[in-house]
């Protein structure tokens, strides 16, 4: 299954293929990512849509080597190509080795969904954010903190060298998430993750935080991996979309394949309960029916077949779906891809 | 905008023990989630046989707990067999001989093989009053002898049955933590629901007083108000005003509790529901936030049994407490008090024993019904 | 900061008021009173005192005036002259009998605390990095083993097990030939080979209980997102782990440092009972049970004033420990 011995294009910064991660729980086993396929290119921002629980975060966080204690299966391959003709494979990497450690913080930042807890709350921002430039950088402490200063100006927080002291209980939500920010680039990153960074915020801030993110983007071209379960966000910073259901990537494209040519059920279904401009007047958005079964008992054939509208049974609960692919971007996991009728705008 | 509100709005497909799982009552859940705690479920066993023991001591116990026997001080205890002479009997004890050491004079009891007791059933003993009701000379168990005795645990410096001393002292040692927790539980329940819904100065002070109550030692704090206490007074009384004692300081943890649930529900929607639909502030705390938190209530009871018990043991250790001929734990853990003693007779430390079975019980019991308190969290 | 601690120490005033009433309070409350007790102390003794002797040596010492009158006097002498009274039962000044005592206990009770955070931290943390592995179950029976036996009952059992396996006497901080002679280095050696049980005793108990929540502190803080982000950050394990959930686990010990104060002062009654040291607490308890009141009183006083005071240290410490109390 490993494919160590490729060569990824040098336009390449990640590749995953096939990776699967289990967790083992007491009520039983969760495969929560399944067989997940994604790449990213240099200075490119993937977005990765899906529900709670489609395992998106295990994902990235497989990326990361920061699965849980509790994983009983974990394979794939994972390759890193922080410089062109530098290749890291990440997967099979134990959590704790220093391959990975050196990775962590330095190549790769990473931002979490809730700033309100993600920082530590009895360190001040600048301290959390000199250690980890004293960790991947060789330079005196003075140096750091006047870096940390540096990285808080440039994610647009109003007087750096004064919150530079402050504890993060002292930030509002928005300014938390932009010191996460900082933190997370702290040491010039070519990837930076960033799970569900907006959620917890409101929609201003939210706003703001994207703007943010897209100008750091555009100045030190580095990729983002950017995951959340609204559409709206997607649409808003992402130049690929994957989207994920029970483990699964159902398709991948481009944010304009996505919103003006669906091919999946799924991602269809999505973008129907979400209400757009322009969309002819209805009583009622469209709800998908019934409910995410539960990941202990992934129905067989096809994950969707279940919920799916266009489900024939003999053929969607038996088989499992190939990966079709359309364009060179575009590839969507069903049966019927590309033979779904026409959507009704 | 987002996928969760829309994606989970489908009807619910469940079946089988899931649907039991959806309709359940919140105590079948608690007691679902207790039951999976192993330990928990064996302590609670084991409290309910103590707790049959204990009100059924006189009863269960071969003698009373205050005849004593000068032939048979210090006798270590029985051991109960089932072989004699290669063969296969009813459980059996061998006769005792007392001796004097020629050298130290210490008595010395020996096992006389030859003479088989064995263990009968519903004896005939010194007459009690069944439950202090009827009077009765029948036991559960004993030995059919005029001279000889059976002491599962030996007997004390005045020949007493040791073992049916223990079951006795379990009266007292139980009830007292018990009657302490239901005190601290009325103070408890009283002080914390005053902080925690009132709030703003009433709370600050409750919080002020606990927050002192819990960090002078108890010990020393129960020895000054035991102290106070006359020692010419009714034992009965004396283990009443004990109780309080131990319960004026052990309601801080229950407040504790109480006050931290309220703070909690307070701010809770379906609260602020029955506020916007008119109901009173009784009904509101009696119908909608005590039923709430009664298993957190109970967890933290189970939790302050052991240390009342703790607390009243340590207090008639140090002659503060319930003194003779009261029969607690404590009081007969004042015989092993020295290193003499306790290396004639090492039987004496047996009530210490059953106060950590029992505490640990209590603690287990107590874990498992917090685990199992909130059933919809995970 | 500073202001806080400044309303902090203002608002132990009323309260250490209050406090010392409590104990005053305290020594009235058993019937009879100072005078009773003495008469009948020399009743005993076959001296002859009438009615109306015991009724003017209670006019004498002002034991007719109203309680909030003789509660001014009592406290007056203490706070200005440092005279906390007469022991009855010794016939001495109450505070020649507690000083050399307390120190002996304060130095017992730090070095029982010093050993019980030195066994109580790491195995705290080592038992929440690894939950439910082989020593984490070692760890969790001998903290429940620790949580449920009474501490005089482990001292006891010691004893016994010392005594009888070792052959040695072990009761009391030094044999009594060294009793009364100047401290030289064999008295300290001897010191030293008393003092292992009641710092065994006393570690072990403490340790048990310090072990459970500070297992429960780590394991609530192992799961918060900003151990997460330190991970992220590449550090390495032990890196993490102890620069950033064992800080914040450490908060609420660092807050019982100053509740320590009192249970360092008053010792562990118990086991210095049955260790038989030459501790506070004994005292403590012979004053109590023969209604000694002026020595117990200002025990009681005492050991409250450091209650308070501990209280008061605790609150400074925990802000400082927790920017999120210092700046709310």
């Amino acid at each position: 299954m490993t494919n160590a011995n490729t060569t990824l294009p040098p336009e390449r910064l990640l590749e995953l293929k096939d990776v699967n991660v289990q967790f083992e729980l007491r009520e039983g086993t969760v495969r929560a990512v399944n067989g997940v396929s994604y790449h990213v290119n240099r200075g490119e921002v993937l977005g990765i849509v899906g529900e709670s629980g489609s395992g998106k975060s295990v994902t990235v966080r497989s990326i990361m080597r920061l699965l849980p204690k509790n994983t009983s299966r974990d394979d794939g391959s994972i390759l890193f190509q922080p410089e062109a003709g530098k290749q890291i494979q990440l997967d099979g990497l134990p959590s704790k080795s220093r391959k990975i450690r050196e990775l962590r913080g330095d190549a790769i930042g990473m931002i979490f969904q809730e700033p309100m807890t993600a920082l530590s709350p009895v360190h001040t921002i600048g301290t959390q954010i000199m250690r980890t430039i004293l960790l991947h950088r060789n330079c005196s402490k003075k140096e750091a903190r006047e870096r940390a200063i540096e990285l808080l100006r440039k994610v647009q927080l109003p007087r750096p060298e004064q919150l530079v002291d402050n504890y993060p209980h002292q930030l509002s939500g928005g300014m938390r998430q932009r010191a996460m920010i900082a933190l997370a680039l702290s040491c010039d990153p070519v990837l930076l993750i960033a799970d569900e960074p907006t959620t917890a915020l409101d929609v201003t801030t939210e706003a703001q935080i994207l703007d943010l993110l897209r100008e750091l983007q555009a100045e030190t071209g580095m990729s983002i991996i950017f995951i959340t379960h609204n559409f709206g966000v997607v649409a808003d910073i992402a130049d690929r979309v994957a989207v994920m259901y029970l483990g699964q990537v159902v398709e991948t494209g481009t944010v304009d394949d996505i919103f003006y040519n669906p091919q999946h059920p799924y991602t269809r279904a999505l973008l129907q309960s979400v209400p757009r401009l322009g969309q002819a007047p209805v009583h009622r958005l469209k709800t998908i029916p019934g409910m995410v079964p539960d990941p202990f008992n992934v129905p067989k054939g096809c994950s969707f077949n279940p919920r799916c509208e266009f489900a024939v049974q003999g053929t969607c609960n038996v088989e499992v779906p190939p990966l079709v692919r359309f364009s060179d971007d575009q590839q969507a996991r069903c049966h019927f891809a590309g033979k779904l009728p026409e959507e009704v705008a | 905008m987002t996928l969760e509100a829309t994606a989970a709005s489908g009807e619910p497909e469940v079946k089988g023990r899931e649907e039991d799982l959806y309709t359940a009552k919140p105590w079948t859940l608690i007691w679902w989630r207790f039951r999976k705690h192993k330990l928990a479920v064996a302590s609670l066993v084991f409290m309910i046989i103590l707790a049959i023991t204990a009100i059924f001591a006189d009863f269960i116990s071969p003698y009373t707990p205050f005849s004593f026997n000068r032939l048979n001080t210090f006798a270590p205890p029985s051991i109960v067999r089932i072989i004699h002479d290669g063969e296969l009997q009813r459980p059996f004890i061998y006769a005792v001989k007392r001796k004097r050491d020629p050298e130290t004079a210490r008595v010395l009891y020996e096992e006389d093989r030859k003479k088989v007791l064995p263990i009968e059933f519903f004896v005939k003993g010194q007459p009690y009053k069944f439950l202090g009701l009827v009077e009765t000379e029948t036991h559960l168990f004993g030995v059919n002898d005029r001279k000889q005795e059976i002491n599962l645990l030996g007997t004390d410096s005045l020949g007493r049955d040791l073992f049916t001393r223990l079951l006795y002292g379990a009266r007292v040692t139980l009830s007292a933590g018990l009657i302490g927790v239901a005190f601290s539980f009325v103070l408890g329940l009283a002080l914390g629901s005053i902080a925690g819904y009132y709030g703003g100065w009433w709370d600050s002070g409750i919080q002020r007083l606990m927050e002192f109550i819990r960090s002078v030692p108890t010990i020393p704090l129960w020895m000054g108000l035991a102290a106070a206490l006359p020692v010419a007074w009714d034992p009965l009384f004396v283990y009443v005003l004990i109780t309080i004692i131990l319960s004026l300081i052990g309601w801080t943890h229950l407040a504790r509790v109480v006050r931290g649930r309220f703070l909690s529900l307070r701010t809770e929607d379906y609260v602020l529901a029955s506020r916007l639909c008119g109901a009173s502030e009784y009904r509101i705390v009696t119908k909608h936030m005590l039923p709430a938190m009664t298993s957190y209530i109970i967890a933290a009871m189970t939790l302050a049994v052991p240390e009342m018990i703790l607390g009243e043991t340590a207090l008639s250790f140090l002659g503060l407490g319930l003194r003779p001929p009261v029969v607690s734990w404590g009081v007969l853990l004042q015989d092993a008090q020295n290193l003499r003693s306790i290396s004639l007779a090492p039987w004496l430390l047996s009530p210490g024993i059953a106060v950590v079975l029992v505490v640990l019980a209590f603690n287990f019991l107590g874990d498992g019904l917090r685990d199992a308190a909130d059933p919809y969290g995970h | 900061m500073l202001g806080f601690i400044v309303r902090r120490t203002l608002w132990a005033i009323p309260t250490l008021a209050f406090v010392s009433f409590i104990s005053f309070v305290i020594i009235q409350l058993p019937p009879g009173d100072f005078v009773t007790a003495y008469v009948a102390q020399l009743r005993n003794g076959g001296e002859y005192v009438t009615d109306i002797e015991e009724a003017m040596m209670r006019a004498q010492y002002g034991l007719n005036d109203p309680l909030l009158v003789q509660y001014w006097r009592w406290i007056s002498a203490i706070i200005f002259h440092g005279d906390f009274g007469r022991s009855l039962e010794w016939n001495a000044p109450v505070s020649d009998l507690i000083w050399d005592r307390l120190a002996l206990t304060l130095i017992i009770s730090t070095l029982s605390m010093v050993f019980t955070w030195i066994i109580a931290i790491p195995v705290g943390v080592y038992s929440a990095t690894r939950q439910y592995s082989f020593f984490d179950y070692i760890f969790t029976v001998f903290g429940f083993l620790g949580k449920g036996i009474p501490d005089f009952l482990l001292a006891l059992i010691l004893m016994w097990v010392a005594f009888i396996w070792m052959n040695l006497d072990v009761g009391g901080l030094i044999s009594p030939q060294f009793e009364g002679k100047p401290w030289d280095s064999a008295k300290i050696i001897n010191m030293l080979s008393h003092i292992w049980i009641p710092l065994v005793v006393l570690a072990t108990g403490g340790a048990a209980g310090l072990i459970r929540v500070m297992r429960a502190n780590m394991l609530d803080e192992l799961r918060k997102p900003y151990v997460e982000t330190a991970y992220a950050q590449g550090f390495s394990e032990r890196t993490v782990v102890w620069r950033y959930p064992v800080r914040v686990a450490l908060n609420p010990f660092i807050s019982t440092v100053g509740w320590a104060l009192p249970a360092l002062f008053s010792g562990d009654v118990i086991t210095a009972v049955v260790l038989n040291l030459p501790t506070t607490g004994p005292l403590l308890l012979q004053a109590l049970k023969m209604q000694d009141m002026y020595l117990a009183g200002s025990f009681i006083l005492i050991l409250s004033v450091f209650t308070v005071i501990g209280t008061l240290v605790s609150d400074i410490l925990l802000a400082w420990s927790d920017p999120r109390i210092r700046y709310s």
